[in-house]
Protein backbone atom coordinates (compact mmCIF):
# COMPACT_ATOMS: atom_id res chain seq x y z
CA UNK A 1 0.00 0.00 0.00
CA UNK A 2 0.93 3.45 -0.86
CA UNK A 3 1.63 6.20 2.37
CA UNK A 4 -1.71 7.55 0.83
CA UNK A 5 -3.90 4.48 1.31
CA UNK A 6 -2.44 3.53 4.47
CA UNK A 7 -3.94 7.17 5.55
CA UNK A 8 -6.86 6.63 3.79
CA UNK A 9 -7.73 3.60 5.42
CA UNK A 10 -6.42 4.57 8.91
CA UNK A 11 -8.18 8.24 9.51
CA UNK A 12 -10.87 8.31 6.37
CA UNK A 13 -11.84 5.04 5.64
CA UNK A 14 -15.13 3.84 7.88
CA UNK A 15 -15.12 7.61 9.22
CA UNK A 16 -11.79 6.70 11.50
CA UNK A 17 -11.09 10.22 11.85
CA UNK A 18 -14.43 10.84 13.85
CA UNK A 19 -13.42 7.94 16.28
CA UNK A 20 -10.45 10.22 16.57
CA UNK A 21 -12.23 13.66 17.38
CA UNK A 22 -14.66 11.89 19.88
CA UNK A 23 -11.17 10.37 21.34
CA UNK A 24 -9.59 14.26 21.17
CA UNK A 25 -13.08 15.51 23.25
CA UNK A 26 -12.75 12.56 25.47
CA UNK A 27 -9.20 13.94 26.46
CA UNK A 28 -10.40 16.99 26.33
CA UNK A 29 -13.30 16.41 28.92
CA UNK A 30 -11.22 14.76 31.27
CA UNK A 31 -8.16 16.91 30.92
CA UNK A 32 -10.33 20.41 31.91
CA UNK A 33 -12.82 18.97 34.61
CA UNK A 34 -9.70 17.24 36.24
CA UNK A 35 -7.78 20.42 36.59
CA UNK A 36 -10.60 22.46 37.59
CA UNK A 37 -10.80 19.51 40.34
CA UNK A 38 -7.23 19.55 40.86
CA UNK A 39 -7.40 23.35 41.28
CA UNK A 40 -10.37 23.33 44.21
CA UNK A 41 -8.31 20.03 45.87
CA UNK A 42 -5.37 21.67 45.23
CA UNK A 43 -6.39 25.52 46.89
CA UNK A 44 -8.28 23.29 50.23
CA UNK A 45 -5.16 21.21 50.53
CA UNK A 46 -2.65 24.73 50.42
CA UNK A 47 -5.04 26.44 52.98
CA UNK A 48 -4.38 22.75 55.17
CA UNK A 49 -0.64 23.25 55.10
CA UNK A 50 -0.60 26.23 55.72
CA UNK A 51 -2.82 26.24 58.55
CA UNK A 52 -2.15 27.25 62.36
CA UNK A 53 -4.08 24.54 63.20
CA UNK A 54 -2.02 21.06 63.29
CA UNK A 55 -4.38 18.83 62.19
CA UNK A 56 -5.13 20.21 59.20
CA UNK A 57 -1.62 20.77 58.52
CA UNK A 58 -0.79 16.66 58.91
CA UNK A 59 -4.30 16.06 56.68
CA UNK A 60 -2.48 17.89 54.05
CA UNK A 61 0.72 16.58 54.53
CA UNK A 62 -0.37 13.12 54.31
CA UNK A 63 -2.39 13.68 51.14
CA UNK A 64 0.31 14.68 49.58
CA UNK A 65 2.56 12.26 50.54
CA UNK A 66 -0.12 9.32 49.51
CA UNK A 67 -1.06 10.74 46.43
CA UNK A 68 2.38 11.45 45.21
CA UNK A 69 3.81 8.11 46.23
CA UNK A 70 1.03 5.83 44.09
CA UNK A 71 1.37 5.53 40.32
CA UNK A 72 -1.19 7.46 38.58
CA UNK A 73 -2.83 4.54 36.80
CA UNK A 74 -3.04 2.56 40.01
CA UNK A 75 -4.65 5.88 41.24
CA UNK A 76 -7.12 5.72 38.56
CA UNK A 77 -7.72 2.38 38.64
CA UNK A 78 -8.82 1.53 42.52
CA UNK A 79 -10.79 4.79 41.54
CA UNK A 80 -13.05 2.85 39.23
CA UNK A 81 -12.48 -0.31 40.48
CA UNK A 82 -12.43 -0.66 44.62
CA UNK A 83 -14.20 3.21 45.58
CA UNK A 84 -16.35 3.94 42.93
CA UNK A 85 -17.17 -0.47 41.80
CA UNK A 86 -20.86 -0.27 43.06
CA UNK A 87 -21.90 3.07 42.01
CA UNK A 88 -22.68 3.28 38.57
CA UNK A 89 -20.88 6.08 37.62
CA UNK A 90 -19.73 7.20 33.99
CA UNK A 91 -16.20 6.59 33.81
CA UNK A 92 -15.50 9.67 32.60
CA UNK A 93 -16.55 11.48 35.57
CA UNK A 94 -14.62 8.49 37.19
CA UNK A 95 -11.64 9.86 35.50
CA UNK A 96 -12.75 13.25 36.18
CA UNK A 97 -12.49 12.64 39.44
CA UNK A 98 -9.36 10.66 39.88
CA UNK A 99 -6.92 12.75 37.93
CA UNK A 100 -7.94 15.47 39.32
CA UNK A 101 -7.50 13.93 43.28
CA UNK A 102 -3.91 13.18 41.26
CA UNK A 103 -3.59 16.85 40.14
CA UNK A 104 -4.55 18.36 43.36
CA UNK A 105 -1.63 16.87 45.64
CA UNK A 106 0.81 18.58 42.83
CA UNK A 107 -1.16 21.44 42.38
CA UNK A 108 -1.49 22.60 46.18
CA UNK A 109 2.77 22.72 46.85
CA UNK A 110 2.74 24.88 43.13
CA UNK A 111 0.32 26.96 45.15
CA UNK A 112 1.97 27.11 48.53
CA UNK A 113 5.56 27.68 46.86
CA UNK A 114 3.81 30.62 44.93
CA UNK A 115 2.74 32.23 48.41
CA UNK A 116 5.89 31.57 49.94
CA UNK A 117 7.92 33.04 47.07
CA UNK A 118 6.20 36.30 48.17
CA UNK A 119 8.62 38.39 50.70
CA UNK A 120 7.41 38.39 53.88
CA UNK A 121 8.50 41.83 53.76
CA UNK A 122 4.36 42.52 51.81
CA UNK A 123 2.96 40.54 54.32
CA UNK A 124 4.60 42.93 57.24
CA UNK A 125 3.72 46.06 55.14
CA UNK A 126 0.06 45.15 54.69
CA UNK A 127 -0.46 44.03 58.70
CA UNK A 128 1.29 46.83 59.72
CA UNK A 129 -1.10 49.40 57.99
CA UNK A 130 -4.09 47.54 59.73
CA UNK A 131 -5.09 45.13 57.29
CA UNK A 132 -6.31 41.96 58.76
CA UNK A 133 -4.64 38.93 57.81
CA UNK A 134 -7.24 37.77 55.19
CA UNK A 135 -7.33 41.26 53.59
CA UNK A 136 -3.37 40.94 53.20
CA UNK A 137 -3.83 37.64 51.55
CA UNK A 138 -6.36 38.39 49.29
CA UNK A 139 -4.89 42.40 48.54
CA UNK A 140 -1.67 41.85 48.40
CA UNK A 141 -0.05 38.37 48.48
CA UNK A 142 -2.50 36.53 46.40
CA UNK A 143 -2.40 38.84 43.05
CA UNK A 144 2.14 38.55 43.53
CA UNK A 145 1.82 34.57 44.40
CA UNK A 146 -0.10 34.22 40.96
CA UNK A 147 2.28 35.17 39.02
CA UNK A 148 5.01 33.33 40.56
CA UNK A 149 2.49 30.50 40.57
CA UNK A 150 1.30 30.69 36.76
CA UNK A 151 4.15 29.16 34.64
CA UNK A 152 4.17 26.16 37.22
CA UNK A 153 0.32 25.92 37.10
CA UNK A 154 -0.02 26.18 33.27
CA UNK A 155 2.82 23.52 32.70
CA UNK A 156 0.37 21.05 35.14
CA UNK A 157 -2.09 21.55 33.15
CA UNK A 158 -0.12 19.94 30.05
CA UNK A 159 1.19 17.35 32.41
CA UNK A 160 -2.09 16.52 33.21
CA UNK A 161 -3.47 16.18 29.14
CA UNK A 162 -0.51 14.11 28.89
CA UNK A 163 -1.40 11.96 32.09
CA UNK A 164 -5.29 11.46 30.86
CA UNK A 165 -3.74 8.61 28.15
CA UNK A 166 -3.63 6.02 30.70
CA UNK A 167 -7.29 6.43 30.77
CA UNK A 168 -7.25 3.00 28.56
CA UNK A 169 -6.71 1.01 31.39
CA UNK A 170 -10.36 1.49 32.62
CA UNK A 171 -11.57 1.72 29.67
CA UNK A 172 -11.84 4.75 28.40
CA UNK A 173 -11.95 5.78 24.69
CA UNK A 174 -9.95 8.78 25.21
CA UNK A 175 -7.07 10.04 22.35
CA UNK A 176 -4.55 7.33 23.03
CA UNK A 177 -6.78 4.44 22.94
CA UNK A 178 -8.60 5.22 19.88
CA UNK A 179 -5.38 5.32 17.92
CA UNK A 180 -4.97 2.03 19.72
CA UNK A 181 -8.12 0.91 18.65
CA UNK A 182 -7.05 2.00 14.87
CA UNK A 183 -3.86 -0.10 14.94
CA UNK A 184 -5.85 -2.92 16.41
CA UNK A 185 -8.53 -2.40 13.13
CA UNK A 186 -6.48 -1.93 10.68
CA UNK A 187 -2.86 -3.95 11.52
CA UNK A 188 -0.90 -0.66 10.46
CA UNK A 189 0.51 1.27 13.58
CA UNK A 190 2.66 3.87 12.76
CA UNK A 191 -0.50 6.49 10.75
CA UNK A 192 -3.16 6.23 13.94
CA UNK A 193 -0.06 6.45 16.60
CA UNK A 194 1.76 9.09 14.98
CA UNK A 195 -1.37 11.02 14.57
CA UNK A 196 -2.40 11.09 17.69
CA UNK A 197 1.32 12.10 18.42
CA UNK A 198 0.97 15.34 16.72
CA UNK A 199 -2.61 16.03 18.24
CA UNK A 200 -0.87 15.87 21.66
CA UNK A 201 1.93 18.03 20.30
CA UNK A 202 -0.34 20.72 19.09
CA UNK A 203 -1.96 20.60 21.97
CA UNK A 204 0.23 20.73 24.15
CA UNK A 205 2.39 23.76 22.34
CA UNK A 206 -0.64 25.79 21.90
CA UNK A 207 -1.35 25.67 25.53
CA UNK A 208 2.34 26.47 26.15
CA UNK A 209 2.07 29.53 23.55
CA UNK A 210 -1.43 30.80 24.76
CA UNK A 211 0.11 30.81 28.61
CA UNK A 212 3.08 32.45 27.96
CA UNK A 213 0.93 35.25 26.01
CA UNK A 214 -1.07 35.62 29.86
CA UNK A 215 2.26 35.72 31.40
CA UNK A 216 2.98 38.22 29.78
CA UNK A 217 0.11 40.44 29.91
CA UNK A 218 0.44 40.13 33.17
CA UNK A 219 4.27 41.10 33.51
CA UNK A 220 3.04 45.07 33.29
CA UNK A 221 3.66 45.90 36.54
CA UNK A 222 7.48 44.32 36.39
CA UNK A 223 10.66 45.93 35.68
CA UNK A 224 10.84 46.84 32.21
CA UNK B 1 1.45 57.12 75.10
CA UNK B 2 3.50 54.05 75.09
CA UNK B 3 4.18 51.98 78.23
CA UNK B 4 6.88 48.99 77.57
CA UNK B 5 7.12 46.98 81.14
CA UNK B 6 9.30 44.07 81.04
CA UNK B 7 9.43 43.12 77.63
CA UNK B 8 11.68 40.08 76.62
CA UNK B 9 12.04 38.33 73.62
CA UNK B 10 13.70 35.00 72.93
CA UNK B 11 14.31 33.17 68.94
CA UNK B 12 14.68 29.70 70.27
CA UNK B 13 17.49 29.99 73.11
CA UNK B 14 18.74 33.72 70.98
CA UNK B 15 17.66 36.27 74.34
CA UNK B 16 16.72 39.34 71.91
CA UNK B 17 15.16 41.95 74.05
CA UNK B 18 15.99 41.47 77.71
CA UNK B 19 13.68 42.81 80.26
CA UNK B 20 12.95 45.98 78.55
CA UNK B 21 10.73 48.79 80.77
CA UNK B 22 10.47 52.06 79.02
CA UNK B 23 7.87 54.97 78.66
CA UNK B 24 7.48 56.57 75.59
CA UNK B 25 5.51 60.14 75.45
CA UNK B 26 3.20 61.68 72.68
CA UNK B 27 5.64 64.30 70.19
CA UNK B 28 8.66 62.46 71.24
CA UNK B 29 11.41 62.01 68.53
CA UNK B 30 13.14 58.87 69.79
CA UNK B 31 15.77 57.32 68.35
CA UNK B 32 17.53 54.15 68.99
CA UNK B 33 21.34 53.25 67.88
CA UNK B 34 23.18 50.80 68.56
CA UNK B 35 25.16 47.72 66.77
CA UNK B 36 23.45 45.39 64.76
CA UNK B 37 22.06 42.33 66.65
CA UNK B 38 21.67 44.48 69.43
CA UNK B 39 17.82 43.98 69.72
CA UNK B 40 16.76 47.17 68.20
CA UNK B 41 14.86 46.40 65.32
CA UNK B 42 13.21 43.22 67.09
CA UNK B 43 12.17 46.15 69.86
CA UNK B 44 10.62 47.93 67.63
CA UNK B 45 8.76 45.46 66.05
CA UNK B 46 7.53 44.15 69.11
CA UNK B 47 5.83 47.76 69.67
CA UNK B 48 3.03 46.62 66.54
CA UNK B 49 3.50 43.34 67.33
CA UNK B 50 5.09 42.18 64.03
CA UNK B 51 7.09 40.33 66.91
CA UNK B 52 5.40 38.63 69.17
CA UNK B 53 7.02 39.45 72.98
CA UNK B 54 7.94 36.59 74.84
CA UNK B 55 6.81 38.04 77.92
CA UNK B 56 6.07 41.51 79.39
CA UNK B 57 3.26 44.21 79.01
CA UNK B 58 3.25 46.11 76.08
CA UNK B 59 0.45 49.62 76.45
CA UNK B 60 -0.46 51.82 73.79
CA UNK B 61 -2.90 54.52 74.59
CA UNK B 62 -3.94 53.38 77.61
CA UNK B 63 -4.65 49.80 76.27
CA UNK B 64 -2.44 46.74 76.55
CA UNK B 65 -2.03 45.12 72.93
CA UNK B 66 -0.38 41.92 73.86
CA UNK B 67 -2.91 40.07 75.38
CA UNK B 68 -4.95 37.92 74.24
CA UNK B 69 -8.57 39.48 72.46
CA UNK B 70 -6.65 43.04 71.78
CA UNK B 71 -7.60 44.07 68.72
CA UNK B 72 -4.44 44.03 66.80
CA UNK B 73 -5.33 45.28 63.49
CA UNK B 74 -7.09 48.30 65.01
CA UNK B 75 -4.25 49.49 67.35
CA UNK B 76 -2.22 49.08 63.90
CA UNK B 77 -3.73 51.83 62.03
CA UNK B 78 -2.27 53.82 64.80
CA UNK B 79 0.87 53.06 64.63
CA UNK B 80 2.50 53.77 60.96
CA UNK B 81 5.45 51.53 60.10
CA UNK B 82 8.27 52.47 57.45
CA UNK B 83 10.57 49.19 56.21
CA UNK B 84 14.37 49.03 55.37
CA UNK B 85 13.51 47.38 52.26
CA UNK B 86 10.36 49.62 51.69
CA UNK B 87 8.19 46.93 51.11
CA UNK B 88 5.87 48.78 48.43
CA UNK B 89 3.35 46.86 47.04
CA UNK B 90 4.84 46.03 43.66
CA UNK B 91 1.71 44.66 41.82
CA UNK B 92 -0.12 48.13 42.48
CA UNK B 93 0.79 52.14 41.54
CA UNK B 94 1.80 54.25 43.90
CA UNK B 95 -1.57 55.60 44.21
CA UNK B 96 -2.88 51.87 44.78
CA UNK B 97 0.09 51.78 47.75
CA UNK B 98 -1.43 54.53 49.31
CA UNK B 99 -4.91 54.55 49.08
CA UNK B 100 -5.54 50.53 49.59
CA UNK B 101 -5.85 50.02 53.06
CA UNK B 102 -7.67 53.44 53.97
CA UNK B 103 -10.34 52.01 51.24
CA UNK B 104 -10.08 48.29 51.97
CA UNK B 105 -10.66 49.24 55.58
CA UNK B 106 -13.58 51.64 54.59
CA UNK B 107 -12.24 54.75 56.41
CA UNK B 108 -12.40 56.66 53.11
CA UNK B 109 -13.90 56.11 49.60
CA UNK B 110 -11.64 55.71 47.11
CA UNK B 111 -12.43 59.62 46.12
CA UNK B 112 -11.50 60.63 49.20
CA UNK B 113 -8.54 58.24 49.66
CA UNK B 114 -7.37 59.42 45.70
CA UNK B 115 -7.46 63.28 47.30
CA UNK B 116 -5.64 62.66 50.17
CA UNK B 117 -3.08 60.37 48.67
CA UNK B 118 -2.15 62.73 45.83
CA UNK B 119 -2.06 66.07 48.60
CA UNK B 120 0.76 63.14 50.44
CA UNK B 121 2.16 62.85 47.26
CA UNK B 122 2.29 66.80 46.29
CA UNK B 123 3.83 67.56 49.91
CA UNK B 124 6.78 65.52 48.48
CA UNK B 125 7.19 66.39 45.45
CA UNK B 126 6.13 62.69 43.39
CA UNK B 127 2.34 63.62 42.37
CA UNK B 128 3.88 63.09 39.07
CA UNK B 129 4.41 59.29 40.00
CA UNK B 130 1.36 58.53 41.25
CA UNK B 131 0.42 56.55 38.30
CA UNK B 132 3.78 54.44 37.98
CA UNK B 133 5.02 50.93 39.49
CA UNK B 134 6.97 50.56 42.57
CA UNK B 135 9.51 49.03 40.10
CA UNK B 136 9.77 52.57 37.80
CA UNK B 137 10.92 54.64 40.67
CA UNK B 138 14.72 55.15 42.53
CA UNK B 139 14.75 53.65 46.08
CA UNK B 140 14.96 57.47 47.59
CA UNK B 141 11.21 57.54 46.06
CA UNK B 142 9.82 54.42 47.11
CA UNK B 143 11.02 54.79 50.59
CA UNK B 144 9.42 58.69 50.70
CA UNK B 145 6.37 56.83 49.16
CA UNK B 146 6.21 54.38 51.56
CA UNK B 147 6.53 57.05 54.43
CA UNK B 148 3.14 58.52 53.16
CA UNK B 149 1.56 55.52 52.46
CA UNK B 150 1.63 55.16 56.63
CA UNK B 151 0.82 58.85 56.71
CA UNK B 152 -2.22 57.89 54.91
CA UNK B 153 -4.16 56.22 57.58
CA UNK B 154 -3.69 59.19 59.93
CA UNK B 155 -1.29 57.10 62.65
CA UNK B 156 -0.70 58.81 66.00
CA UNK B 157 2.85 57.62 66.12
CA UNK B 158 5.54 56.47 63.30
CA UNK B 159 7.65 53.62 63.08
CA UNK B 160 10.80 53.57 61.38
CA UNK B 161 13.22 50.47 61.05
CA UNK B 162 16.29 51.44 59.66
CA UNK B 163 14.75 53.38 56.77
CA UNK B 164 17.82 54.76 54.98
CA UNK B 165 19.72 51.77 55.46
CA UNK B 166 18.98 50.09 52.10
CA UNK B 167 19.53 53.38 49.90
CA UNK B 168 22.11 54.70 47.73
CA UNK B 169 24.13 57.24 49.72
CA UNK B 170 22.59 60.05 47.66
CA UNK B 171 19.02 59.42 48.18
CA UNK B 172 19.57 59.39 52.25
CA UNK B 173 19.16 62.77 52.01
CA UNK B 174 15.80 63.09 50.51
CA UNK B 175 14.29 60.58 52.74
CA UNK B 176 15.65 62.29 56.21
CA UNK B 177 13.90 65.28 55.15
CA UNK B 178 10.65 64.30 54.95
CA UNK B 179 11.42 62.36 58.42
CA UNK B 180 12.22 65.98 59.78
CA UNK B 181 9.34 67.60 58.21
CA UNK B 182 7.13 65.33 60.22
CA UNK B 183 8.88 65.68 63.36
CA UNK B 184 8.73 69.26 63.13
CA UNK B 185 4.76 68.75 62.50
CA UNK B 186 4.70 67.01 65.77
CA UNK B 187 4.50 63.34 64.66
CA UNK B 188 5.52 60.86 67.38
CA UNK B 189 8.44 59.28 65.92
CA UNK B 190 10.21 55.87 67.03
CA UNK B 191 13.75 55.92 64.49
CA UNK B 192 15.85 52.97 64.92
CA UNK B 193 18.52 54.27 62.54
CA UNK B 194 22.62 54.28 62.07
CA UNK B 195 22.38 58.08 61.23
CA UNK B 196 24.39 59.69 63.42
CA UNK B 197 23.49 63.00 62.34
CA UNK B 198 19.57 62.75 62.00
CA UNK B 199 19.51 61.39 65.66
CA UNK B 200 21.61 64.84 66.75
CA UNK B 201 19.48 67.06 64.72
CA UNK B 202 15.88 65.81 65.11
CA UNK B 203 15.82 63.42 67.94
CA UNK B 204 14.33 64.48 71.48
CA UNK B 205 15.99 61.86 73.37
CA UNK B 206 18.44 59.06 71.94
CA UNK B 207 19.02 55.28 73.48
CA UNK B 208 21.26 53.19 72.99
CA UNK B 209 20.45 49.66 72.92
CA UNK B 210 23.38 46.51 73.17
CA UNK B 211 22.64 42.86 74.29
CA UNK B 212 18.93 43.69 74.18
CA UNK B 213 18.91 46.53 76.56
CA UNK B 214 19.13 49.72 76.40
CA UNK B 215 22.57 50.44 78.27
CA UNK B 216 22.05 54.15 77.82
CA UNK B 217 19.61 57.14 76.53
CA UNK B 218 19.76 60.68 77.15
CA UNK B 219 18.87 64.17 75.46
CA UNK B 220 20.66 64.06 71.93
CA UNK B 221 23.71 66.84 72.76
CA UNK B 222 24.54 64.69 76.16
CA UNK B 223 24.38 61.83 74.52
CA UNK B 224 27.11 62.78 72.27
CA UNK B 225 29.60 64.90 73.93
CA UNK B 226 29.28 63.40 77.10
CA UNK B 227 28.53 59.23 76.90
CA UNK B 228 28.82 57.61 79.95
CA UNK B 229 28.97 54.06 79.17
CA UNK B 230 32.09 52.10 77.71
CA UNK B 231 30.09 50.26 75.09
CA UNK B 232 28.99 53.68 74.08
CA UNK B 233 31.80 55.46 74.36
CA UNK B 234 33.51 52.39 72.14
CA UNK B 235 30.29 52.50 69.53
CA UNK B 236 30.56 56.26 68.97
CA UNK B 237 34.28 56.08 68.35
CA UNK B 238 33.74 53.59 65.80
CA UNK B 239 30.52 55.12 64.15
CA UNK B 240 31.50 58.98 64.48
Amino acid sequence: MSIWEQIYSNLIAQDRWMLILRGLGTTLLIAFGAIIVGTLIGAVICLFRMSNIRVLRWIGTLYITVIRGVPVITQLMIFAFVIFASYSMPLNVVAIISFGVNSGAYVSEIFRAGIQGVDIGQTEAGRSLGLKKWQTMVKIVFPQAFKNILPTYTNEFIVLIKETSVAGYIAIQDLTKVGDMIRNATFNAWVPLITTAVIYLILTLGLARLFSLLERRLARSDRR
Amino acid sequence: MIDVKNLCKSFGDNKVLNNITETIDKGEKVVIIGPSGSGKSTFLRCLNLLETPTSGEIWFEGQMINKKGANVDELRRKMGMVFQHFNLFPHLTVMQNITLAPVTLKLQSKEEAGETALKLLRRIGLSDKADAYPSMISGGQKQRIAIVRALAMNPDVMLFDEPTSALDPEMVGEVLEVMKELAAEGMTMIVVTHEMGFAREVGTRVMFMDEGKILEQNEPHAFFSNPQHDRLKDFLSKVL
